[in-house]
C-alpha cells in the first residue's frame, strides 16, 4: 500500500528530476550574464528551476529528519474507494479528450455524460439521456452559433455541413 | 464646472433608449460569458466586435464596455461557486469565496462580490471622471523599471498566500515562474523550453490552461475523492432578508473595499499591469490591515470583497491608457482599442478633444452599466444558487465538459486540452501532499511581466540594477516592496527571540 | 444579435429560392488565423477584414479569427503547414512570414508552398523622436545619437524583426551604436517614446499617430520611396542619399496545397474587402499603401521580399 509517507518522498524525487530536466532544457539558451545587456534568455528559467531543485532537496531533507507532518504519516495516500472513484472520473475524462480527436466534441460529450451519470451517479435513464443530449446541443448553440467558436469535430465534420448551411 | 457639464451631455447620450438597451443586454451577456470557466472578457469582447458595426461607434463601445463590465462581475461567480477562476483577475476571489460557498454561505459571497464590485466600479468611474488627463501623465511616467518594481510589490503580497510548509510554497512559486517562461523569449527572440519540439508550446503556457487544470479538473477530482462522489455542494438559500444580512456583514469590510478600489484603479491605469496584480495586492492589503488575518483563506467575506472591488476598479482604470494614450492596459482593452480604430476613432491624447461625445458618452455609460450589472447580478443569484443544488453527479460531468470546451476556446488547440488534463492530474496529486497551488497560478501571470520588465530595465541601464532605485517612482515602490518582504521575516525572528510571547 | 436574425431570414430565403451557385463555396466556417496577438496591428486589420466581410456578406460562411502569436508566428506557420490541402484555413500575415522560417530553420517551413490569396496593403515605417528632444532632422538625430553612444535607446517590437532590421540599417548607415530594446507590441513602443523612456522608435504611422497629433512626437524621416501625405515634412531616406526603402506586408495566405477553386474564391472575397469603402478609408487614415495583388504576382513579390530579408538578417548575424 502507498502511504502518505512514501508518496511525499516519491513526489519530491519526481519533482527534483523534473527540475533538473527544466534546468537542462533552459540551458539551451545562454544562462549567464551578458555584459551591458543583463541575463541571457535561459537565465530566468534556469535559476528558477534550480530554485525548484533546492526546494525539492529541502523537502527530502525534512522527510529524512521526519520534520514534515506527512513524513510521519502512515495513512494511505489513496484509499481503495477513493482510488477507484478518481480513476473512473479521471480516466473517463481522459478517454473523452482522446475521443474528441476522432468523433469530435459532439460525439465525445454525450458519451462521457451518459457514462458518468449512469455509472457513477446511478441516475435514471430518462434523466441521463435528457441531460446527456441537451448539453451538446446547448454547447453548439452557445459556442458555435452565438460566439462563432468552432469546436473540433474529428471525423464527424461532414455531418455538420447541412447544419452550417441552415444557420449561416 | 466644465466636467459636470460634459458629464451631463454624456448622460444624455448614455440614456438614449438604444444605448440603455445595449447596456442592459451587454451586462447580462457579459455576466454569463464571465461566469463560464475559460471564457473571459477578452473572448466576449473580441467575438462580439464585428456585430458592433451595425450601430454608431458610441453605442458600440458602450455595448462592449458593458460586456466587459458584466464580465468582471461574472468572473466572481465561477470563482465562488465552482472554485474555478474564469480569468486571472478572479484568482484572488477564490481564496475566500470558495471556502464561503463550501460553508453554505455562497449567497453571502455572491452578494458581497456584487456589492464590492459596484463600489469598486463606481469609485473608479468617479476618479476617471475627475482626473483622467493628469492620471494619463502618471501612466506615461511608468517605464520598464517602474513596472518591474510594481511586480516586485505584487510578489511581496505572495507571502502569506502559501501553506504551512515554506519549501512547498516556494516550490509552487518557482514552478509557476518557470512554466511562464515557456514560449518565445521576447528579449532575445529565441524560442525556449519547447518541450518535445511541439509547436503549440510556442504560444507559451496559457494562464487559463493551468488555472482550469488545477482548479477545474484537479479540484473536482479532490472533491469527488473527499466526498466519495456523494455530496451536495451547499444548501445556501436566498431571500431578501439574507441579502440585507450579507450587506450588513459587508459593512465591516468598508475599509478594505475602499482601499481595494483605489489600489485596483491605480494599478489598472498602468499599461501592461492590468487587474490581476491589482486584485492580488488588494487581497494582501485587506489581510494585512485585518484584525483577524488568520481567518483569511478560510472564508472571510473581506477576502472576497477586497479583490472584487479592485478588479472592477482596475477594469475601469485600464480604459484610461486606452483612451488617453492609445495603449491597452489589459488584453481586453487591446481588443476594444482595435474596435475603436475600426470605427474610425483615434484613441490617443487627442481623443478627449476631438471626440467629446464619444468619451463622455462612454464615461456616463460606465455609471449606468455599474448600476445595471449590480441589479442583474443580484437578480440572478437565486438562479446560480439553484445550480448549486443540482446533484453533484450531474454537476460534475457538466463542469468537466465546461472546462474542456472553455479551455479549448481561447487558443483552439487540442494540445492545450491535454496539457490542462495533465496539470489537473498532477495538481491533484500534489495538492493531496499539501503543495499550495495558488502561488503557481499567480506566478504564471506575473512571471512574464516581471522577467521582461527586469531585462528591459537592464538593457536600458547597460546591466546595472541601480536603475530600479535611482528613478524616483521605481525607487519608492521598490523600497516598499522590500519592506513588505522583510516584515514577515522580522516578525518570525522576533517570535523566535521571545518564544513566550503569544 | 444580428446573426440570429439574419439566420432566420436566410433560412426563409434559402427555402424559397434555389441558392445562386458559385464555382466553389466554403462548406463550414473559415478558420482565419492571425499570425499575431490580440490587439496588435495585424490583429486590428484582421478584425477589420472580418467585420467588412460580415457587414457586406462577402462570404457565405463566417470567418472565425484565431490568434496564434506564438514564436513570432512560428506556431501559426506550423499550423498552416499541418493544414496542407485544407480549403477552409486562411491566415493574415506580415513580414515574420519571411523572417521566422529563416531564423528557425528547424521548423521546416517553406513559405513559397503557401497559397497566395491577396496582399491587402503595405504598412510604412518612419523614424520618430520625442518633440522635446529638439531634434528636427536626420543630421541632428545622428549627432545626438552619436553623442550618447550605446546609451541611446531605440525601442522596437521583437528581436530579429522589422524594427530591429531598421535599427540595424540606421546604425550601419550613420555609424551609430544605438541600443535596441524590444517591447511587446507597437502601441507599447510608441508609449515608451512619448514617456521619454526611449530616445527613438521606428513605429508604423498607425502606432504613433495619436502622440504625433498631440504634438508629443515627431517624424524625422520615412522609409518609403515617396513622402507620405500625412507627414509631408519627413524626407525619405532616398532623398537623404541612402538607397533604402522598407515595408511591412499585410497579406492573406491560404494553407499549402489549397485547391485552385478555393484560392480563386478567397482572392475574390479579399479583393472585395480591399475595394470596400471601409478598407480604403482605413488605408488612407493610417498611411498604408500598395495595390491589391494576388496569385503569381503575390508569389513573385514574396520571393523578392524573402531575398531582401535574407540579406538583412545575415547582416545582423541572426542567421
Amino acid at each position: 500500500m502507498i502511504t502518505e509517507r512514501k508518496a511525499e518522498l516519491a513526489m519530491a524525487v519526481a519533482m527534483a528530476c523534473f527540475s533538473i530536466y527544466l534546468m537542462l532544457k533552459s540551458a539551451e539558451l545562454p544562462i549567464g550574464w551578458i555584459p551591458d545587456e543583463g541575463p541571457g534568455g535561459g537565465a530566468f528559467p534556469f535559476w528558477l528551476a534550480s530554485g525548484m531543485l533546492i526546494c525539492c532537496v529541502l523537502i527530502i531533507l525534512r522527510w529524512l529528519r521526519g520534520i514534515s507532518p506527512l513524513s510521519r504519516s502512515y495513512k494511505p495516500y489513496l484509499s481503495a474507494t477513493a482510488l477507484r472513484l478518481v480513476l473512473i472520473s479521471g480516466g473517463s475524462l481522459g478517454i473523452m479528450v482522446a475521443l474528441i480527436h476522432f468523433i469530435g466534441v459532439y460525439g465525445a460529450i454525450p458519451l462521457f455524460m451518459i457514462f458518468y451519470m449512469r455509472v457513477l451517479g446511478d441516475h435514471s435513464w430518462w434523466v441521463t439521456l435528457v441531460i446527456g443530449i441537451s448539453t451538446p446541443i446547448l454547447t453548439f448553440l452557445f459556442f458555435e452559433l452565438a460566439l462563432t467558436i468552432t469546436l473540433p469535430k474529428g471525423y464527424t465534420e461532414p455531418l455538420f455541413y447541412p447544419i452550417y448551411d441552415l444557420f449561416y | 464646472m466644465d466636467v459636470i457639464g460634459l458629464l451631463i451631455d454624456g448622460f444624455l447620450v448614455a440614456l438614449t433608449p438604444l444605448n440603455l438597451g445595449l447596456v442592459i443586454f451587454g451586462c447580462a451577456l457579459g455576466l454569463f460569458i464571465g461566469a463560464m470557466p475559460g471564457l473571459g472578457s477578452v473572448n466576449g469582447v473580441a467575438i462580439l466586435l464585428p456585430m458592433t458595426f451595425l450601430v454608431p461607434p458610441t453605442s458600440a463601445i458602450i455595448f462592449l464596455a458593458a460586456i466587459y463590465y458584466g464580465d468582471m462581475y461574472g468572473g466572481a461567480i465561477s470563482s465562488i461557486m465552482l472554485g474555478i477562476p474564469g480569468a486571472s483577475t478572479a484568482v484572488a476571489t477564490t481564496f475566500d469565496g470558495r471556502p464561503l460557498a463550501l460553508k453554505g454561505l455562497a449567497d453571502q459571497a455572491l452578494v458581497g462580490a456584487a456589492v464590492a464590485s459596484f463600489v469598486g466600479g463606481t469609485i473608479s468611474v468617479v476618479l476617471f471622471t475627475l482626473f483622467a488627463p493628469p492620471l494619463a501623465e502618471v501612466a506615461l511616467a511608468f517605464g520598464a523599471p517602474e513596472e518591474f518594481a510594481l511586480m516586485m510589490l505584487a510578489f511581496a503580497t505572495f507571502i502569506g498566500l502559501g501553506g504551512d510548509e515554506i519549501p512547498k510554497t516556494l516550490f509552487s512559486i518557482f514552478i509557476g515562474l518557470v512554466l511562464s517562461a515557456v514560449g518565445l523569449d521576447i528579449i532575445s527572440g529565441e524560442p525556449r523550453l519547447i518541450f518535445g519540439d511541439l509547436p503549440s508550446f510556442f504560444h507559451g503556457i496559457n494562464f487559463l490552461v493551468l488555472a482550469i487544470g488545477i482548479y477545474g479538473i484537479g479540484e473536482m477530482l479532490w472533491t469527488i475523492e473527499s466526498n466519495s462522489g456523494k455530496i451536495d455542494l451547499t444548501r445556501a438559500t436566498v431571500s431578501f432578508s439574507r441579502i440585507l444580512d450579507s450587506m450588513k456583514k459587508l459593512s465591516s469590510s468598508v475599509k478594505s473595499v475602499f482601499l481595494g478600489s483605489f489600489l485596483g484603479y491605480f494599478v489598472g491605469i498602468l499599461p501592461a499591469a492590468g487587474a490581476t496584480p491589482g486584485s492580488l495586492m488588494a487581497y494582501g492589503v485587506a489581510k494585512a490591515i485585518s484584525k483577524e488575518p488568520e481567518t483569511f483563506g478560510k472564508g472571510n467575506l473581506e477576502g472576497v470583497a477586497a479583490p472584487e472591488a479592485a478588479n472592477n476598479a482596475a477594469s475601469t482604470g485600464s480604459m484610461l491608457p486606452m483612451l488617453t494614450l492609445g495603449i491597452p492596459g489589459s488584453p481586453t482593452t487591446a481588443v476594444l482599442l482595435g474596435g475603436m480604430v475600426i470605427w474610425g476613432l483615434k484613441p490617443g491624447p487627442m481623443l478627449f478633444v476631438e471626440s467629446q461625445e464619444f468619451v463622455w458618452g462612454l464615461i456616463a455609460s460606465l455609471y449606468v452599466a455599474n448600476i445595471f450589472a449590480l441589479v442583474i447580478n443580484v437578480m440572478f443569484i437565486p438562479l446560480f444558487l439553484w445550480v448549486l443544488r443540482i446533484p453533484f453527479s450531474i454537476l460534475a460531468p457538466i463542469i468537466f465538459v465546461l472546462c474542456i470546451v472553455g479551455g479549448y476556446a481561447p487558443t483552439q488547440t487540442m494540445h492545450d486540452i491535454w496539457l490542462m488534463f495533465g496539470f489537473g492530474v498532477v495538481g491533484y496529486l500534489m495538492r493531496k501532499l499539501n503543495y499550495p497551488m495558488a502561488p503557481a497560478v499567480l506566478a504564471i501571470v506575473l512571471g512574464p511581466l516581471a522577467e521582461t520588465s527586469m531585462r528591459q530595465s537592464l538593457l536600458i541601464s547597460q546591466g546595472s540594477f541601480g536603475v530600479c532605485f535611482n528613478r524616483p517612482i521605481a525607487g519608492v515602490i521598490m523600497v516598499i516592496a522590500i519592506a513588505m518582504f522583510l516584515v514577515p521575516v522580522m516578525n518570525s525572528i522576533r517570535k523566535r527571540l521571545r518564544p513566550d510571547t503569544p | 444579435m444580428k446573426k440570429l436574425l439574419t439566420t432566420f431570414t436566410a433560412c426563409a430565403l434559402s427555402l424559397g429560392a434555389a441558392t445562386v451557385s458559385f464555382a466553389w463555396e466554403p462548406k463550414k466556417p473559415v478558420e482565419f488565423v492571425i499570425m499575431a496577438g490580440q490587439g496588435g496591428g495585424a490583429d486590428k486589420m484582421a478584425r477589420l477584414m472580418q467585420t467588412v466581410i460580415e457587414k457586406h456578406d462577402f462570404a457565405s460562411k463566417p470567418f472565425v479569427p484565431v490568434n496564434k502569436p506564438g514564436g513570432s508566428g512560428a506556431e501559426a506557420l506550423v499550423h498552416m503547414k499541418s493544414k496542407t490541402g485544407d480549403d477552409h484555413t486562411v491566415m493574415v500575415t506580415l513580414n515574420s512570414f519571411y523572417t521566422t522560417p529563416m531564423r528557425q530553420s528547424g521548423l521546416g517551413i517553406d513559405t513559397q508552398t503557401f497559397t497566395p490569396v491577396g496582399r491587402m496593403a503595405e504598412d510604412t515605417f518612419l523614424l520618430w523622436v520625442h518633440s522635446e528632444s529638439g531634434i528636427t532632422n536626420i543630421d541632428e538625430f545622428v549627432e545626438a545619437a552619436k553623442a550618447k553612444g550605446s546609451d541611446w535607446i531605440m525601442a522596437g517590437t521583437g528581436k530579429g524583426q522589422e524594427d530591429q532590421l531598421l535599427t540595424n540599417f540606421l546604425n550601419q548607415a550613420y555609424g551609430l551604436t544605438m541600443k535596441y530594446v524590444p517591447f511587446k507590441g507597437g502601441g507599447r513602443v510608441a508609449k515608451e517614446l512619448a514617456g521619454k523612456h526611449a530616445n527613438s522608435t521606428v513605429n508604423n504611422p498607425s502606432e504613433q499617430l495619436g502622440f504625433y497629433e498631440a504634438g508629443d512626437t515627431r517624424a524625422i524621416a520615412a522609409f518609403t520611396p515617396e513622402r507620405l501625405e500625412l507627414f509631408p515634412d519627413a524626407p525619405t531616406f532616398n532623398e537623404l542619399g541612402k538607397d533604402f526603402v522598407y515595408f511591412m506586408q499585410r497579406s492573406v495566405v491560404g494553407a499549402p496545397g489549397m485547391s485552385d477553386e478555393a484560392q480563386a474564391y478567397y482572392s475574390e472575397v479579399f479583393r472585395k474587402v480591399y475595394d470596400s469603402e471601409e478598407w480604403q478609408q482605413y488605408m488612407k487614415k493610417k498611411s498604408l499603401r500598395g495595390e491589391f495583388i494576388s496569385g503569381d504576382d503575390l508569389k513573385a513579390y514574396w520571393q523578392r521580399e524573402a531575398g531582401v530579408h535574407h540579406t538583412m538578417l545575415k547582416e545582423i548575424g541572426e542567421i
